[in-house]
């Protein structure tokens, strides 16, 4: 009971923190380059859109910010045994992660919104770099803290502590799995930002209001997209590969495979009983998915019956099976969504050409604007994707999941702060939701916003931004 | 001195950070209501933390995190025996973000009323709480053999601690009051000034009390020391307030909050948690540590960047370090509070749009 509560609060915080998490992360680096661009060139248009994505961008980061406290604590709340564990290998990531990353995040932040004119440009455009900075850096540390659960490298079991030490931190930090995490991860921020400042751009478009900031953001909008995907989609075939590699049992369960095959086809859509195991019709893509977890189109592919065997022959006797329905809809939804996204991008880059003849068609905006759930929703099934993949273990091949919950805390506990947070949260969403929308509708700040030059920053006049 | 004597004291150093930076944050938030009678005073009063308030919260961050990393038996007893009252305070740190944040995106008078009651709140709740988590940890909490806290909510609601409590809501309130007093001018000054006397009062009567039941209990003698820094600090708070001198009072109230942080820290070593159970059952500096190889990769790190980290907030400081006061205020720039005025007032394609329009981040 305690655990399934544990895992289900873990579930929402995480999951929560995650929808703001990607679009600060893209969006603060291209707010980033629209004030470099606007530095550089004095062309006011950049001004005006650094000045309205960076709006957007703030009410975002907050939620970010506040959510992620809770991270901070929760493994000791819920999970005080698996810290106990892990403490000597993950809790260092985690204290790098605040201290070179965190702290040049909000610092720095909090000079570049207070600071448009009590630093000179350069400085106050340095500001919202070192910012953006730090989200991916705060992005590589948690992501190798995370990496080393997926896949535990330097570090052995110490049987007398009953925990597992740190050996090697340099193979911590260049795991693998961190290293094509960071990638998927950042390239899926992108892809975030992107998807957020087209479909934002085309509901004005539509409109036809603000087209002259509109339209510039929504090529840089689809440019992103475009490239970004092409991204998570090469970090995301060299994961597949890794995993395959390294948990086996999540690739099997992705395809939802119970017996080994060479070649393995990939099915695109699957009708079959709940747990999977029995098919009743579905649509294939021959040798896909060897392609996927191999790089040949014939490779062999280990099924899920196979790996729970030597699983077994390993670990000894258990169901080492993850959620086989979760672990293969979220693959394909992850994969779909993206997808989705991508073609957005396309279309829009089509319609949008300079040598274009026709206006771009009315549908498209509408199209553009609905896609914003996509990369969101990518996200978060990419990451139930690898969690629940992960299962049964919370340390692959080290630390079983049910052996990591807090043994001291009540149900009661882990009940009222499951309730509390998703209550908090759900009233937050709508809060920044209305926020966001509002915002977003007002649009950019009118032409003629040229800002005070700071020659004199003591000269009694108003602060240019307050709360 | 051993590694995990120098983490214990790096542990001690961000959490003595932490109170001395948020604690003024939080005095100022639980003063909102007294500072600020008006909106534009609340602002002033708001603005004077706004660059840096976030920034502050980090060194609780990474408390947290070098705890975690240096001693996750702590981490995991702590936070784990903790649970209900850690979870008040993230739910006050969570509301209190978001009150800084969204209280001025909508330029309505109920709307940021309700925020500032928040802001209030959910300052007030944590700085009264981290005194009696505090005081816990210092005296001690029912930890089993396996260092698993075996008490409720309630035990750690004991006289002790609540006092702990009583004396760091005082402490932060005064902080905040002279550090007020410090940052603006006019009105918010005159009334931030106004409240020391009261606030100071209490945080003397508070924290001497606090400080000698715990030289009493504890028994550490040197503790005597940081102890009577502490009660020098705030009688200096309060006396260089009253004669205007307040950069010097907000450095007597800073090195007060050390005084006070030193003596928890100074009574509780080399325990990290002891067991009021059995002493044999208590966590301490050697038992809940890390290996020596994390530890020193941890010492590399933070001995590399503490100093960095300091010096950006530091420049932060300075670089906001002018008083400021009602001339200062702009506009609200928030969005009129319902859905249909927008569509009206914002019609007019990027052109010269309406006051109401937002021009700054
Ligand atoms: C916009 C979001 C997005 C999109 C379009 C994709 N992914 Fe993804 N994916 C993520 C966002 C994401 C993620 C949320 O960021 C995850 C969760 C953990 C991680 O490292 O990234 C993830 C995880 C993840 C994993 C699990 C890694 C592990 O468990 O160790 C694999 C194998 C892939 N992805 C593969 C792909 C492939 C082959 C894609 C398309 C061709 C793809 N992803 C598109
Ligand atoms: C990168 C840092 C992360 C770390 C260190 C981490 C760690 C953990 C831990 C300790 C658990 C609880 C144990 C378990 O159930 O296996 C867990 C579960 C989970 N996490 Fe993560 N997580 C991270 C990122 C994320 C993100 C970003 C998401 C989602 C957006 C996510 C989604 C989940 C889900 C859905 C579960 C529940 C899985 C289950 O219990 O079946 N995680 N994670
Ligand atoms: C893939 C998973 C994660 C990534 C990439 C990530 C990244 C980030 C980023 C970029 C921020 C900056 C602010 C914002 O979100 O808007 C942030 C905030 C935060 N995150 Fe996460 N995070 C992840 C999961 C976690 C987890 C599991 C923890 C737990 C330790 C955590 C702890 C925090 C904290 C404490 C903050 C607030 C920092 C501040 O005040 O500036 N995050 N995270």
């Amino acid at each position: 009971m305690n655990l399934d509560l544990a895992r289900w609060q873990f579930a929402i915080t995480t999951v929560y923190h995650f929808l703001f998490v990607p679009l600060t992360i893209g969006l603060s680096l291209l707010v980033a380059g629209m004030q470099t661009a606007w530095v550089r060139t004095s062309d006011e248009r950049y001004l005006r859109m650094t000045k309205f994505w960076g709006k957007l961008f703030l009410i975002n980061f907050a939620m970010g910010v506040v959510t992620g406290i809770v991270q901070e604590f929760q493994f000791g709340m819920n999970w005080s045994d698996y810290s106990r564990f892990v403490g000597d290998i993950f809790g260092a990531p985690l204290a790098i992660e605040g201290l070179l990353a965190f702290f040049l995040e909000s610092t720095f932040l909090g000079l570049w919104i207070f600071g448009w004119d009590r630093l000179p440009k350069k400085v106050h455009l340095a500001c919202i770099w070192l910012a953006a900075i730090g989200t991916a850096l705060s992005a590589y540390f948690i992501l190798a803290a995370n990496a080393w659960m997926q896949h535990p490298v330097g570090s052995v079991i110490n049987d007398e502590r009953g925990r597992a030490e740190l050996v090697d931190f340099g193979a911590v930090l260049t795991n693998s799995t961190a290293v094509a995490a960071f990638f998927h991860t950042i390239t899926a921020c992108f892809v975030t930002a992107g998807v957020f400042i087209v479909a934002i751009s085309a509901y004005h478009l539509a409109r036809d209001k603000f087209t002259d900031v509109a339209t510039p953001s929504m090529r840089l909008g689809l440019v992103t997209v475009l490239i970004a995907s092409i991204g998570v989609m090469v970090s995301g075939d060299i994961q597949a590969r890794l995993m395959t590699e390294q948990q086996p049992m999540k690739m099997a369960a992705a395809e939802a495979l119970y017996e080994s095959a060479a070649p393995a086809s990939f099915s695109i859509f699957t009708v079959g009983t709940l747990d999977g195991s029995q098919e009743l019709w579905s649509i294939r893509v021959p040798g896909l998915l060897s392609f996927m977890a191999t790089g040949s189109l014939d490779g062999l592919v280990e099924g899920i019956n196979d790996v729970q065997r030597a699983s077994e022959t390993t670990y000894g006797p258990g169901d080492y099976i993850p959620n086989v329905p979760v672990t293969y809809w979220t693959f394909r939804l992850m994969i779909g969504f993206g997808a989705l996204a991508m073609l957005v991008s396309i279309l829009g880059l089509w319609f949008m050409r300079r040598r274009a003849q026709k206006p771009v068609p009315r549908w498209y905006f509408t199209a553009a604007l609905l896609a914003l759930f996509t990369p969101f929703a990518a996200n978060t099934v990419g990451w139930i994707f690898t969690e629940m993949g992960r299962q049964p273990w919370l340390v692959y091949g080290m630390l079983p999941t049910a052996a990591g919950v807090s043994p001291g805390v009540s149900t009661a506990s882990v009940l009222i702060s499951l309730i509390v947070f998703t209550l908090l949260y759900g009233v937050l969403a709508v809060i920044e939701g209305v926020l966001m929308v509002r915002y977003a509708k007002a649009g950019p700040p009118p032409a003629g916003i040229a800002e005070a030059s700071p020659d004199d920053p003591e000269a009694p006049r108003p602060l240019a931004v307050a709360y | 001195m051993e590694l995990t004597d120098i983490w214990f004291l790096l542990i001690a150093v961000l959490w003595t950070g932490y109170f001395v930076l948020e604690g003024f944050d939080f005095g100022v938030g639980t003063l909102l209501p007294v500072v600020g009678k008006t909106d534009t005073d609340r602002r002033v009063a708001i603005n004077t933390i706004g660059p840096v308030w976030d920034g502050n919260e980090v060194w609780l961050l990474v408390a947290g995190g070098a705890t975690f990393a240096a001693f996750p038996e702590w981490y995991a007893s702590l936070f784990s025996g903790f649970y209900l009252a850690l979870l008040l305070i993230l739910i006050a740190l969570i509301v209190r973000g978001v009150a800084f944040e969204y209280r001025g995106k909508f330029d309505s008078p109920r709307w940021r009323r309700n925020w500032d009651i928040a802001i209030t709140a959910s300052s007030a709740l944590p700085a009264l709480l981290w005194g009696v988590a505090f005081a816990n940890i210092v005296h001690g909490v029912p930890l089993d053999a396996d260092h698993e806290y075996t008490g409720t909510l309630l035990t750690l609601l004991n006289p002790y601690a609540l006092l702990g409590g009583v004396a760091t809501l005082a402490l932060f309130t005064f902080h905040g009051a002279v550090f007020l007093a410090l940052k603006t001018t006019g009105e918010v000054r005159d009334r931030a000034r106004h409240v020391v006397p009261a606030v100071g009062g209490t945080a003397v009567v508070a924290g001497g009390a606090f400080l000698a039941w715990t030289l009493l209990d504890k028994g550490v003698m040197w503790t005597a020391v940081s102890a009577a820094v502490a009660a020098v600090g705030l009688l200096a708070g309060l006396a260089l307030t009253l004669r205007g001198r307040d950069g010097w009072a907000f450095t007597a109230t800073a090195v007060a909050i050390i005084g006070v942080t030193v003596t928890l820290f100074g009574s509780l070593y080399p325990n990290v948690l002891p067991s009021t159970i059995d002493p044999a059952f208590s966590l301490t500096t050697a038992n809940a540590a890390s290996t020596p190889y994390t530890l020193t990769i941890m010492t590399w790190v933070a001995v590399i960047m503490t100093p960095i980290v300091l010096a950006y907030q530091a420049w932060t400081f300075w670089v906001f370090r002018k008083r400021i006061g009602r001339a200062d205020i702009p506009p609200s720039g928030g969005l009129p509070p319902l859905a249909r005025t927008t569509e009206s007032t914002t019609g007019s394609a990027g052109t010269a749009g309406p006051a109401t329009t937002p021009t700054t981040p």
